[in-house]
């Protein structure tokens, strides 16, 4: 069982609690790749899918990791809740946990809304991404596909690149490398910096050429575009020549070492096609891995070993 | 006629720190000594163990009457300072309408008399709705009875329009109270730039957005001769421009509020308490510290509350888009007595200067001292009551108190405004 009720962030989970859902999740990558891809498992759970903020991608996959685990599944959005008809979160949230569900997957807009959501339902809660704040199933599935690749996450280096400030990735994936044992380096301009990379555990850096050959890693974030333009970036082009990952760059790693992304890629912008589909990539491998460790986290919240896992 | 026997009365204006009996009659003290004799049916209230100081003022305060009587209004607000142990506040401008001519002052000190408790001292904006733009009838609004100046809730963006402002106010013997916050640099921030800005994954309002201001403040005093009060300050480097100032001579004050003397951003946690959620945001243990000092080296000259109610629903939300505030009429005083005082860190002289002399001098009100003559403003304190801040403390009309659960020791027990008994045995009348 793991030692947290609800999934809100990386920073409460153990290493045992990191590793059990990674070990769960490859019994259930096992199922998605079967010819009929669904178990009993969570047969008769309610499960709400609350998106506060739209996110096709990360819905898709919990969408999908509810269908074959056989969860009952609702989905509500910004757009068609009453959040946005004026009734509270807390309201909407007792309002719907009145209904007997026992999950809440929410994406939300603001920092800590998950945690909000908790306080106003006994139903377990995943957060699926609050604001600059976390998204850990993302840093789990990201564990999941680095794990997958070096057959363990402890002693390896990890380069995260980019955007860092307003990136929901770096505040739970830097943290849960760090509890396995990994380093992490944070690299970015300054106007992208995390104020206090220590809390991290994370060295911080604006030099990404120096920090390419020394690690197995390399982490590329998405730059919003719309921040492109602003204050905090002169130009595209000019990013692209200073942090952009391409083929010289990427000529410079480590043997073995591998290529990350979340998704969805600006390609020509963070990283260059290219690079994107070299076989040291690993961006596609991360998205299958998402369905297999959402899988996990819904399956061990809601009762684990309680259910029957065929 | 009343007789208030056997508290120790403190007052450093007039030299007094010892157990002595008052006597008011009418709305004023007329004796002042040992063992006096209750005449003929004169009340005398028994005050053996507690503690009399000049009446407490809070000189910034929202009451949000007129625009959001829903959070406060004048009377509640009135009731929620009197049951903190103060007789007089002074309100800050950003109701709506805005309090920016001299109809919005009449208003707020009519409604307040009705009250009949605490007296209100209306703060006039500096610009017109407080936009930063144009003058604000500053000079009716002196005629019509404004204790001070001041755009609180925002700072003047423009140095050209500060200056505007400080150049105007100086032809009239009143203080101008700079909210000091450059906007460039703090959009979006709703905590403490830094360890708290990343643990929570919130835009951060970093000290030097604070700083700049007050800096830029500063040397527009020396520019245009106006005296400067820096409301809410919250770090240390602020406090340090501030004694720099006081050094060279500049008339530029200062006031700092509980919340930043006694809570830090290490209190706002994973569960992301939107009481804690005030502007300026919660500094480090660091910085409270320093500010902690400055209170007892009397850098600071002044306690005030910052009194901001709202409603259930404005904090009952995501941080992100709760309203800052904190309320405070109710718990100053006793954090005061309970952190500083009574652990023997401030004296009870320190305590009287910043509560009730340096307010005064800086609202331009009449000294009130414990000498006879002296207008009857007195507040009587229970230094031995223990209690824990809760729901049930507040006459404030909103309850969005950063400090519920904290156990407090010490509170106003009586007071007494012009010689009227507005709280009698922590009840208000
Ligand atoms: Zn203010």
């Amino acid at each position: 069982m793991l030692s947290v009720r609800n999934l809100i962030d990386t920073t409460s989970l153990t290493a045992d609690d990191i590793t059990q859902i990674l070990d769960t999740a490859q019994s259930f990558a096992e199922v998605n790749s079967r010819a009929i891809k669904k178990v009993p498992a969570l047969r008769g759970r309610t499960i709400v899918n609350l998106f506060l903020e739209p996110s096709t991608r990360t819905r898709s996959s919990f969408e999908l990791a509810e269908k074959r685990l056989s969860a009952d599944s609702l989905n509500m959005s910004g757009s068609t809740s009453s959040v946005v008809k004026g009734e509270s979160l807390a309201d909407t949230i007792q309002t719907i946990a009145a209904m007997n569900v026992d999950m809440f997957v929410c994406r939300a807009k603001f920092a800590g809304t998950p945690h909000l959501i908790t306080e106003n339902t006994d139903a377990r809660v995943i957060n699926a991404g609050d604001g600059k704040h976390q998204h850990p199933t993302q840093a789990l599935l990201d564990l999941y596909t680095i794990r997958e690749n070096f057959g363990h996450l402890d002693g390896l280096k990890v380069a995260i690149v980019g955007d860092l400030l307003h990136s929901r990735v770096v505040g739970s994936l830097a943290p849960a490398l760090r509890t396995m044992g990994a380093e992490v380096t944070l690299v970015g301009p300054p106007t992208f910096q995390v104020m206090d990379p220590a809390w991290f555990g994370c060295e911080q850096t604006a030099d990404f050429d120096s920090v390419i050959p020394d690690v197995d890693v390399i982490y590329m974030l998405r730059v919003q575009l719309e921040r492109m333009e602003g204050a905090a970036i002169p130009s595209r082009r000019e990013y692209n020549r200073l942090f952009g990952l391409d083929t010289v760059r990427a000529s410079h790693m480590k043997e073995g070492a591998i290529v990350c992304h979340p998704g969805p890629m600006n390609r020509g912008m963070e990283i260059m096609p290219e690079v994107a589909d070299a076989p040291y990539a690993k961006i596609l491998d991360q998205v299958s891995a998402g369905v297999a460790v959402r899988m996990a986290a819904m399956y061990l919240l809601l009762g684990g070993e309680d259910n029957d896992l065929a | 006629m009343t007789l208030l026997k056997g508290a120790h009365l403190h007052d450093p204006q007039v030299a007094i720190d010892d157990v002595a009996d008052i006597r008011i009659d009418g709305e004023r003290i007329v004796e002042v000594g040992e063992d006096l004799v209750a005449c003929d049916g004169e009340e005398s209230i028994d005050c053996t163990g507690c503690d009399l100081v000049p009446g407490l003022v809070d000189m910034h305060v929202h009451f949000r009457d007129p625009g959001y009587e829903y959070k406060e209004t004048i009377e509640t607000g009135c009731r929620a300072a009197t049951k903190g142990g103060f007789t007089d506040v002074a309100t800050m401008p950003n109701t709506d309408p805005v309090c920016d001519t001299g109809t919005g002052v009449r208003y707020q000190i009519d409604r307040s008399k009705a009250a009949g408790l605490a007296r209100v001292h209306p703060i006039g904006a500096l610009t017109r709705g407080e936009k930063g733009e144009a003058l604000a009838e500053i000079g009716d609004m002196v005629m019509e009875g404004a204790a001070a100046f001041s755009d609180d809730g925002h700072g003047v963006q423009s140095a050209g329009m500060m200056r505007c402002c400080m150049d105007y106010v100086s032809q009239f013997d009143r203080v101008a109270i700079a909210h000091c916050e450059d906007e460039s640099i703090t959009a979006g921030g709703l905590v403490n730039e830094g360890t708290c800005s990343t643990r929570l994954g919130m835009f951060g309002w970093p000290a030097a957005g604070e700083e700049l201001e007050v800096s830029r403040d500063i040397d527009l005093v020396r520019l245009t001769g106006c005296a400067l009060h820096v409301a809410h300050i919250s770090t240390e480097r602020s406090l340090d421009l501030v004694r720099s100032a006081k050094a060279e001579g500049l008339p530029v004050t200062c006031e700092v509020t509980p919340l930043h003397l006694f809570l830090t951003e290490d209190d706002i946690t994973d569960t992301y308490d939107t009481n804690l959620k005030v502007n300026p945001p919660l500094r480090t243990p660091h910085d409270a510290a320093a500010l902690r000092e400055g209170v007892c080296d009397g850098s600071i000259d002044c306690i005030v509350t910052d009194h901001a109610p709202h409603a259930a629903h404005e904090k009952d939300c995501e941080f992100e888009i709760a309203s800052f505030g904190s309320i405070g009429l109710e718990t100053s005083l006793g954090l005061m007595l309970t952190n500083l005082v009574l652990p023997g860190k401030l004296s009870w002289d320190q305590l009287v200067s910043l509560m009730c002399v340096s307010p005064r001098r800086l609202l331009r009100m009449q000294p009130v001292t414990l000498a006879v003559g002296s207008s009857a403003d007195l507040t009587v304190i229970d230094p031995s009551i223990g209690y824990v801040v809760s729901d049930g403390l507040f006459e404030s009309r909103s309850h969005n108190s950063a400090f519920l659960g904290t156990h407090l020791t010490g509170a106003a027990r009586d007071v007494f405004v012009a010689g009227k008994r507005t709280l009698m045995d922590g009840v208000v009348a």
